[in-house]
């Protein structure tokens, strides 16, 4: 059987239109606003808030995109835990989820079966539950979820929180973008094929509940826009900078190679083009990381804003790979800076 | 020189076909992409396999030559 990823031309969050043209077009359109909606468009966050007004609050999101792994059943569970990520990435609990499936009518039905059982082990894994969804005729496969979560008022985690002096942590490796280039290009062995998946696999619970123990003071989940592309979301959301110490930042070494070999998803550039002038990096940064920080992650780590003694003890708690990788400056000339 | 047109192309393919023609190809070759993405990852395939790799903006292309 071919693999899913050479029926499609992009995977995963690399599929993501470029983000100036995103921003341009959602710009002509009127916000819609309401008082019960915390957090809506404006803010570029990882899911809506909505009140329901004795405590609790309902965060929705819906993340769909076309196959990042080979195997249909590896697809389902990717595309699920990346979709729960937005909601652990809010401070919520996921609670329900459905299907949205893009699939061609000559394709054989048992992959559509794979990946729909994928996605339920992954979401029963979390705790939720998948009710129905629908499915369209197309050329090519398209398969996420719409997803539900509930959190309180009180851990409701925005992007937009992070204090001055904060730490910044992350809880996955970076470079996930390129290394599903690799293997699409046949330029990566079975050790790397392991690793992206068991990443990608990887539900960001376990990151959630922990840091559920300590005071967020604002998250988000690194996924197509990129550490550079999130990060600006969060210092500019604060009006705050950041500073990184790319030594720091937990990467695959293989996507360092691949970055070498030119192995880098076409997304990379998009994200480079657009945040270039919200960047400095320092002279030692060499160009594969930098690469990798622009790299688009499907299902990749979150990203939080605490205090430094939190930051400290929560990396004890979490273990590898998680890291503080940096801290929220007063505001400077750009948003981050990396060293 | 060998010429090869990667237009209408998107990553990782360009680098693929790169790959490919300078095996039969090996002291220098010609690539003709049509966006940025392949000009920068087709350039870094080249300088990373030991080619000099030297670039031409030709209208809403770009030629890419690579020699030893």
């Amino acid at each position: 059987m071919v693999g899913l990823t050479h029926t499609v031309k992009t995977s995963g969050c690399a599929s993501k239109l470029p983000v100036a043209d995103l921003a341009r077009i959602l710009s002509s359109i009127p916000l819609m606003k309401d008082d019960r909606l915390l957090v809506g468009v404006e803010t570029s966050d990882d899911a809506l808030a909505y009140d329901l007004g004795d405590g609790r609050v309902m965060v929705q999101s819906v993340d769909f995109f076309p196959p990042v792994a080979d195997d249909p059943y590896d697809f389902g569970q990717v595309a699920a835990a990346n979709a729960l990520s937005d909601l652990y990435a809010m401070g919520a609990e996921p609670a329900v989820a459905m299907n949205v499936m893009c699939f061609p009518s000559c394709m054989e039905l048992e992959i559509m079966r794979s990946i729909l059982l994928g996605a339920q082990d992954k979401v029963r894994e979390a705790g939720a539950v998948i009710a129905g969804g629908h499915t369209i005729a197309d050329s090519t496969i398209k398969y996420g979820l719409a997803v539900t979560g509930f959190t309180t008022r009180d851990r409701l985690w925005t992007n937009r929180g992070a204090h001055e002096g904060d730490a910044l942590v992350i809880t996955k490796r970076l470079g996930v973008g390129i290394l599903n280039t690799m293997i699409k290009a046949g330029m990566a062995d079975e050790s790397v094929v392991r690793k992206s998946l068991d990443s990608m696999k990887m539900l960001n619970r376990r990151a959630f509940e922990t840091a559920c123990s300590f005071t967020v003071h604002a998250a988000t989940d690194i996924t197509g826009f990129s550490l550079m592309g999130h990060l600006n979301e969060m210092a500019e959301g604060a009006g705050l900078s950041v500073e990184i110490d790319s030594a720091a930042v937990p990467v695959f070494e293989e996507a360092i190679e691949g970055a070498r070999f030119g192995m880098n998803p076409q997304g990379m550039y998009n994200n480079r083009d657009y945040l270039e002038d919200k960047v400095a990096f320092a002279s030692s940064v060499t160009r594969e990381m930098q690469d990798v920080f622009f790299d688009p992650q499907t299902s990749g780590p979150l990203a939080l804003a605490m205090s430094d003694e939190d930051a400290v003890r929560f990396v004890e708690l979490f273990g590898q790979p998680a890291a503080v990788i940096g801290h929220f400056t007063a505001r400077k000339d750009v948003a981050i800076s990396v060293l | 020189m060998k010429i090869i047109d990667t237009s209408g192309f998107s990553c990782p393919e360009p680098v693929i076909m790169t790959k490919k023609a300078l095996k039969d190809s090996p002291d220098a070759l010609t690539v003709i992409v049509d966006n940025v993405a392949s000009r920068e990852n087709v350039k870094r395939f080249g300088e990373a396999t030991g080619y000099k790799v030297d670039v031409k903006e030709e209208g809403s292309k770009w030629t890419l030559v690579l020699a030893r």
